[in-house]
């Protein structure tokens, strides 16, 4: 596992300042002669965990491709607001196509690339989790099934939110959207439903999948570097929460995304070649009330009419993950702090 | 023009006997077109071929509907398939199968055309022995030559070499010959008993 | 060097002289034979450089083609019919972003009822996509149309699809000269892009356009078009000069100079009418036939002028307007609207319907002596429409048509024209 192993007892949280580390262990993004790929000015939501998680993952890729990169990016809010007509903040060669076919364009710039002699020249596709789950499926397996040359990133913001939140293949249990509303007497997206990219990406033996959130950006961007060291298929599902459509505060982001981690709800691991090589484990281990308790999607499980049954379905889909992928540690001494026992303050 | 219609069934080389005979008579200095009437990939079905040859160039698209040739690959597509529509009064019959026109119920074809235009040839059975296969349609092509003289045996045999390589080539061609030989016989005595 | 060779080989080979940087394609009837022939040529290293990818639908077809040519590299795909529209969201996507890809559509009519045939249903769905659209007459003219295609496509940044009638042209065996090698690499230079992803110099392809801009940035994609009818001609004469034969264009007449009647048609089907425009002018007739071989864009001056001095204008298209009408008639109409004459419109070779002689030699005649109704659906059998209007009439659970008159026609391929 790309870990970075640090004691630091000061400041109270797990934010690891870098001007205490040598220059080679800190991050792509405290570095001011990063690329800036997804510049300024753009027009994503205050809180965007998408805008966040794009930034992240394409300075790094930047990094690890000594600024040779394409990126192809399907429809969808990052699309949307990173290129208001007449401005674009990417600051990289960018196309975007349709909705459905990012991953298949992505393979036609890798082809090109390759049959010019410009192997050198790293392809990513992008899309949300509609784009990759839904709409886009086909072409991603297509793409996953030839072994071709792209890192694909999903930002997964659990459902369609540029249209307006509707239910998406990766629309987790219960959450209400604009097509699963909260009403009647299972409100909510159904449980039963939902694709599990990362398994079914590790399903076509691709080289490396990877699951992140923002919430670590040290984790996040190890995962791309690695992901970047390697030619094939690539695969990296990046959690993203948004404010909008998640009902959580602006500034909560990346504690939502903590907390999805740290609840089990949403495992962070790596695989290659279809078998799990890394976990990264549950530091705090965090009922999922904590988690579902800040988001106004799940607002129906809690209040006036209250529905422990459904947040009990919900924990034990934690509690399967945790199972599932070991993802707790034996020893958890170390990583207690005794200000913030459950480990929630950002 | 010489228009040739070819009836028989999917795999049994209809087409590639079409392709064939238009690429023999290419080979002669001719125009000449093939096509098919066929649809999915399927072992079985009823197939058409068509192979036009003129000394001018070929314009229509039509399938053949006014036959100076017809060629019956499978036997059992009689009574199914009106596979003599259009036949022109001057055409010619080559029917592949051992048996004779009247046994396969096709006796009144004499009444309508030439004696001498209607000729049976056991086709499969000397690509049989041939090829080992019975893959008539290289031998049904010799027997066309003999009966219409409408190409030569030469040219069906550069063009059956062009399109099988090596020894397989060699053994369509031995069938293509054989297959002459049998008809050019057959028409000798026809002629030799309405003389 | 002349060859008797299948339309779809004919067309592989011309194709891999274009030098194809990146080809891609899903099988579908009647394309498969030339996309097989591309690949194995790649596979065997007779074409190279050249990345043939195996995609998983032809939405991923386009798609592919699209990302190839965005980062420079000449592409070109191959398709028919269903597959055309499963992927014509990207279609329209390449002609919105000035992608100069080529495409082969082997015509084919497009379901329900399935039908793997030919018509140019397939053609008119994608009409308005802003891909220039060019008619084949014969597999020579396939071959050659391929090679002015993507010099166009390259010229102007628009999209070209090379169009040939499935089976009819692609299938068929016929004598043709495949433009050699070296003419084409004389004929067409390489791709040189007017946007491309460059890390040196990046820039974002395929941004949103709002109300601010989306109105220009059509009206350039039409004005590009009006510029192909100009350089069509231009490019076919240049052909003609180095290949030593004629192939493209906009138009191309037949006998029309003291015709009073004269046909319009696209693709093979010109052939058959030639060969009874002739019957019909030994008869007496005077009849001509106007083949157009740039559907997309639309030669209005070339076939107004080509019409002028008709009396009768006949269209027999391979397609039709479901409710309305023809629908090449629609733009014949557009073009001559302000032209003395009568427009009819015989819809005939549906679902690969044999369009023969003899039925066209008919057709003439009455159009000659003025007896064809405006819209002609060509050798209908009206017993099976009466048969099936009936049965609807009597029962409301009349089961579906096609399978009503599937019976009433007895076995499949008992006919054969």
């Amino acid at each position: 596992m790309t870990t970075q192993p640090v004691r630091f007892y000061q400041v109270g949280s797990f934010a690891v300042g870098n001007r205490l580390l040598p220059d080679d262990d800190r991050t792509v993004q405290s570095d001011p002669t990063r690329s800036n790929s997804l510049d300024s000015g753009h027009r994503a939501c205050q809180g965007c965990g998408e805008a966040l998680g794009a930034r992240y993952a394409i300075d790094a890729a930047m990094r690890a491709s000594q600024g040779q990169l394409v990126a192809v990016n399907a429809t969808g809010c990052l699309e949307v607001f990173s290129t208001p007509y007449p401005e674009t903040s990417w600051r990289i060669p960018w196309l975007h196509s349709v909705f459905g076919n990012a991953p298949a364009v992505a393979t036609g710039v890798a082809a090109a690339m390759k049959v010019k002699g410009r192997s050198d020249v790293r392809v990513i596709g992008q899309a949300g989790d509609g784009g990759t789950v839904d709409i886009g499926f086909g072409c991603l397996s297509g793409m996953f099934e030839r072994n071709d040359d792209v890192l694909f990133i999903c930002y997964d913001n659990e459902a369609y939110m540029n249209t307006g939140v509707q239910r998406s293949g990766a629309t987790p249990p219960a959450a209400r959207t604009a097509t699963t509303e909260a009403v009647g007497p299972e409100p909510g997206n159904t449980f039963g439903q939902g694709k599990d990219l990362p398994r079914l990406a590790m399903a076509h033996d691709i080289p490396y999948v990877a699951t992140a959130t923002v919430a670590d950006l040290r984790d996040l961007e190890a995962k791309v570097e690695r992901a970047m060291g390697q030619r094939g298929a690539r695969y990296l599902h990046i959690l993203v929460p948004c404010p909008l459509g998640w009902g959580s505060a602006p500034g909560d982001t990346i504690k939502v995304a903590r907390l999805a981690k740290e609840t089990g709800l949403f495992p962070v691991f790596e695989a290659e070649n279809g078998t799990v090589t890394a976990v990264s484990p549950i530091r705090h281990r965090t009922p999922v009330e904590a988690y579902l308790s800040i988001q106004r999607r799940y607002a129906h499980l809690f209040g006036e009419n209250p529905r422990p049954d459904i947040v009990a379905r919900i924990q034990a889909i934690a509690d399967r993950n945790i199972a599932t992928y070991g993802l707790l540690v034996d020893d958890e001494s170390d990583n207690h702090d005794p200000k913030d026992p459950e480990g929630v303050t950002a | 023009m010489f228009q040739v219609r070819i009836h028989g069934r999917g795999g049994q080389g209809v087409v590639t006997a079409a392709e064939i005979l238009s690429v023999a008579a290419f080979s002669e200095g001719r125009h000449a077109q093939a096509f098919p009437s066929f649809g999915s990939e399927r072992m079985g079905a009823p197939v058409v071929s068509f192979c036009r040859m003129d000394d001018r160039p070929i314009r229509t698209r039509e399938p053949v509907m006014e036959a100076d040739a017809i060629i019956v690959q499978d036997v059992t597509l009689i009574h199914q398939v009106d596979l003599f529509a259009g036949l022109l009064p001057e055409g010619y019959v080559l029917v592949n199968t051992s048996r004779s026109f009247d046994e396969l119920g096709l006796g009144d074809l004499f009444g309508q055309f030439h004696r001498d235009h209607l000729v049976t040839c056991p086709a499969s059975e000397l690509a049989l022995e041939q090829l080992g296969r019975p893959l008539s349609n290289a031998a049904l092509l010799g027997a066309f030559a003999a009966l219409t003289r409408e190409i030569t045996l030469d040219a069906i045999d550069t063009a059956v070499r062009d399109r099988f390589a090596g020894a397989l080539g060699e053994r369509n061609v031995a069938a293509a010959t054989a297959a002459y030989r049998f008809v050019t016989l057959a028409e000798e005595q026809v002629r030799a008993a309405t003389d | 060097m002349l060859r008797q060779i299948e339309g779809s080989r004919a067309v592989a080979e011309t194709v891999a002289h274009c030098r194809p940087e990146v080809v891609c394609a899903y099988p579908i009837s009647p394309q498969t034979h030339i996309i097989e022939a591309v690949g194995a040529m790649v596979k065997a290293g007779t074409l190279s450089p050249c990345e043939f990818v195996n995609v998983e639908s032809e939405f991923a077809a386009m798609s592919v083609a699209i990302g190839a040519s965005a980062a420079g590299a000449r592409s070109y795909t191959a398709t028919s019919s269903q597959g055309l529209l499963f992927m014509i969201e990207a279609v329209y996507n390449a002609a919105g972003l000035g992608l100069p890809i080529v495409m082969t559509l082997a015509n084919r009519a497009i379901g329900a009822p399935i039908n793997i045939w030919n018509d140019h249903s397939d053609a008119m769905a994608v009409r308005d996509s802003g891909w220039i659209q060019l008619f084949a007459e014969t597999n020579q003219e396939a071959a050659d149309l391929h090679v002015q295609a993507f010099r166009l496509a390259e010229e102007l940044s628009v999209p070209v699809m090379v169009c040939m009638d499935g089976f009819i042209l692609t299938h068929a065996f016929e004598g043709l000269d495949v433009p050699e090698q070296s003419d084409v690499d004389a004929f067409l230079p390489p791709y040189e892009p007017r946007q491309v992803l460059d890390p040196d110099d990046p820039v974002s392809i395929g941004a949103m356009v709002g109300p601010e801009a989306f109105e220009e940035v059509r009206y350039l994609a039409h004005l590009r078009q009006l510029d192909a009818l100009a350089r069509i001609p231009a490019l076919a004469a240049e052909f003609s000069e180095a290949f030593g034969r004629q192939s493209g264009g906009l138009v191309s007449p037949y006998r029309t100079e003291d015709a009073e009647t004269i046909v319009v048609a696209l693709g093979s089907v010109l052939g058959t009418i030639k060969d009874a425009v002739d019957v019909r002018r030994d008869a007496g007739d005077r009849v001509g036939v106007v083949g157009i071989t740039s559907f997309r864009p639309f030669p209005r001056d070339a076939v107004r002028e080509a019409l002028s001095g008709a009396r009768r204008i006949v269209v027999v298209e391979k397609a039709f307007s479901i409710g309305f009408g023809g629908v090449l008639s629609t733009d014949v109409a557009m073009a001559t609207h302000d032209a003395d004459c009568s427009l009819r419109t015989v819809v005939a070779g549906l679902g690969g319907r044999a369009i023969t002689r003899r039925s066209l030699e008919e057709l003439l005649a009455a159009a000659s002596r003025d007896e064809l109704d405006t819209l002609t659906f060509l050798d209908l059998d009206h017993g099976i429409i009466e048969r099936e209007r009936a049965r609807m009439t009597a029962t409301r659970r009349s089961g579906p048509s096609a399978e009503n008159i599937l019976r009433d026609l007895g076995t499949v391929a008992s006919r054969i024209g």
